[in-house]
């Protein structure tokens, strides 16, 4: 392999990796402030790209994507405050059954709404061939965005959750919930407004990951397989190990198809996933007794 | 006693409803009552590890691809172009090689059914039992993840490889001659005696499982269901258990498997599918995590329902919708609401609003 295919495939993972990230990022806000894994996770990401495809035709692109990600937030807030907000102490399986039925619903809304064409976001800047060079690469600017604003979005995540009075609330409910609510925080309205965020961060990730990976109806479930990987991973609830192991994955995903035919590629990393929950469940970063305290 | 009576009307609808489909002259209703059925037979055994044993399985459509796919190749690949191979002449010598036609009038070697049905359930068991020795030590998110991913693992071979037809599937599967007279196959002939082999078969399973569930292992999966550390502190070997109802119902899916296929005279990708799955889940739930007889009503009405076309371009949108529902209302299944103790529990209130006056 020479240098600049190598350099080719090392972007080509980054690229997919900072998406997978993303995702998983959605999945451990959830699950931080809730105990749920949301298994519509996918769908926002989908919900994203759809919108703002179909919001294009009206309006100039960046006025299309933030309005697409504020629908797609408001549907996050939504899908909360309708199915989930009023139950009470509901058991896992239960919640996991919600959180499907609910991927279902908004799949095949998607399917009646745009149909199963695939459909895609323009390049941000020129067109499919326009390229950069990179260390005798060529790089399409579009995987600089992606890279670009994946890691925007982490940084001010981590901003988020450090330094506002909100973000330390969130965290303060994820830490011990009934220590929140006796603090006085209305653990009700967080655990909405981290349905909120995911649905954000996946929307926008879905915007700028548009027009390399096209956006279908179905695009959901792959991707959310693959972020819970990465959430696995990386130590479910750990964002910081969550961008780690989504790097690894994208990387050793786009490393394995010149090994392996591309149809199998989602085969094995489910593989990857099933091998990872048997042997380390708590992750490559996370520590055993701490997952231990955990309810799955 | 009870337990006969409840068989005995079973039976008697199932004659039931053959007596009234001939009488109305509505035959064709026993064809989708047919597929009904061996799809009851995967659900009734996924009622039992969902219900009985409490762990979730989003695979086991997986189960059922793997017993009607094997079933089907082995019963249309043409070995002849291996004749000479080692696997092939000892099959031969076993007697388990049919030779034939293809449509094009050349020959065409192929295994019996009989022994294409055995090799594919015994398939079918040794990777629910390989696979289900680290997936069920799993809980919660973790093991309703690793079972879905089985499940894609399974649909992504299943349309990825040639032997298996890729998307199209196989097609032209030959009927699967039971005993002398009796064959499963599709078509207006043999409509009636398919009805009762399927029916009978799903009635075999209930019994199987009925035994089961009110045995020693059928107790040790409900401590199992009430709490894994309570029962294991009590001496109940929970993995063993666990692993037992598993392999069994990936038996009887992939049984369903192959009987559906040879009935339907082919399969393809889609019965492998992760939303198959989830409406194997949804009829559970519907019917009541724990209760047989619930999951067995729920699924031959959802499914004859689906299988006629009632719900059109909606159909996994309905599906999708009665799982929320279900889970959000009656998460004991909608025949577990019980109208006389809700009545009951409203009177209650009024009563203590009357003390309180």
């Amino acid at each position: 392999m020479t240098a600049e295919l190598f350099i080719q495939y090392l972007f080509a993972g980054i690229t997919y990796g900072s998406m997978y990230a993303i995702v998983a990022i959605g999945f451990n806000i959830i699950y931080n402030t809730t105990g749920i894994i949301n298994f519509a996770q996918g769908e926002f990401v989908m919900l994203g790209g759809m919108i703002s495809i179909t919001l294009l035709r009206f309006m100039p692109l960046p006025l299309a994507i933030v309005l697409a990600v504020g629908i797609t937030m408001a549907v996050g807030a939504l899908i909360e405050i309708v199915f989930i907000r009023w139950l009470k102490e509901p058991s896992v399986l239960r919640m996991v059954i919600i959180t499907i039925g609910i991927s279902i619903l908004i799949r095949e809304a998607a399917l009646h709404i745009w149909g199963e064409s695939v459909r895609s976001l323009p390049y941000f800047v020129g067109n499919e061939i326009t390229t950069t060079g990179i260390l005798g690469a060529r790089i399409s600017p579009q995987v600089i965005w992606v890279i670009g604003v994946c890691t925007m979005m982490v940084l001010l995540l981590s901003l988020f959750f450090g330094t506002t009075s909100v973000g330390r609330e969130m965290r303060a409910c994820a830490a011990n919930r009934t220590a929140a609510i006796l603090c006085g925080i209305n653990t009700r309205n967080m655990v909405t407004l981290s349905f909120v965020l995911s649905a954000g961060i996946g929307a926008l990730a879905g915007c700028v990951m548009s027009p390399i990976t096209s956006t279908q109806y179905d695009n959901g479930t792959g991707l959310a397989i693959k972020g819970f990987t990465v959430a696995i991973l990386g130590g479910l609830g750990n964002s910081g190990g969550a961008v780690a192991a989504g790097l690894l994955l994208g990387i050793i995903e786009a490393f394995s198809v010149s090994v392996v035919p591309l149809a199998f590629q989602e085969a094995i990393a489910i593989a990857i996933l099933l091998l990872i929950l048997f042997v380390r469940p708590n992750g490559l970063f996370g520590s055993k007794d701490l997952a231990g305290l955990k309810e799955f | 006693m009870k337990r006969i009576i409840a068989l005995l009307v079973a039976c008697l609808l199932v004659i039931a409803v053959e007596l009234l489909c001939s009488w109305t002259g509505t035959l064709y209703y026993l064809t989708q009552m047919t597929m009904s059925a061996y799809y009851s037979l995967l659900i009734i055994g996924l009622c039992v590890v969902m219900g009985y044993a409490g762990q979730i399985s989003l695979g086991h459509a997986g189960f059922f691809a793997i017993g009607g796919y094997l079933s089907a190749a082995l019963t249309t690949r043409n070995l002849l172009l291996f004749h000479d191979s080692l696997l092939v002449r000892g099959l031969d010598f076993a007697g388990l090689l049919v030779t034939g036609k293809d449509i094009y009038g050349g020959a065409l070697v192929v295994v019996t059914p009989w022994a294409a049905c055995l090799f594919a359930v015994l398939v079918a068991a040794t990777i629910a039992f390989l696979i289900g020795i680290p997936v069920l030590k799993l809980k919660g998110h973790y093991l309703a993840m690793a079972t879905l991913g089985f499940g894609i693992i399974i649909y992504r071979l299943a349309l990825a490889s040639s032997y298996f037809g890729g998307a199209d599937g196989i097609s032209a599967v030959r009927p699967f001659p039971l005993c002398p007279g009796l064959s499963v196959s599709g078509g207006p002939s043999t409509r009636v005696e398919n009805y009762y082999i399927a029916w009978g078969l799903v009635l075999l399973g209930v019994i199987l499982l009925r035994n089961l569930i009110n045995s020693r292992i059928g107790r040790a999966l409900r401590a199992i269901h009430g709490s894994e550390e309570a029962a294991e502190s009590m001496g109940v070997d929970t993995a063993r258990y666990k692993l037992y109802i598993f392999v069994l119902s990936a038996v009887l899916a992939a049984i369903a498997g192959v009987f559906l296929t040879h009935y339907n005279g082919g399969i393809g990708p889609s019965e492998a599918s992760v939303m198959k799955s989830v409406r194997y889940v949804a009829i559970v739930a519907v019917g009541g995590m724990a209760h047989l007889w619930g999951a067995l009503t729920m699924s031959i009405v959802l499914n004859f329902l689906s299988l006629r076309g009632v719900f059109g371009t909606y159909d996994d949108a309905i599906f999708g919708t009665i799982l929320i529902l279900i889970m959000l209302f009656a998460p004991e299944g909608i025949l577990r609401i019980n109208v006389g103790q809700k009545l009951l529990s409203l009177g209650g209130v009024f009563k203590k609003g009357g003390r309180k006056d």
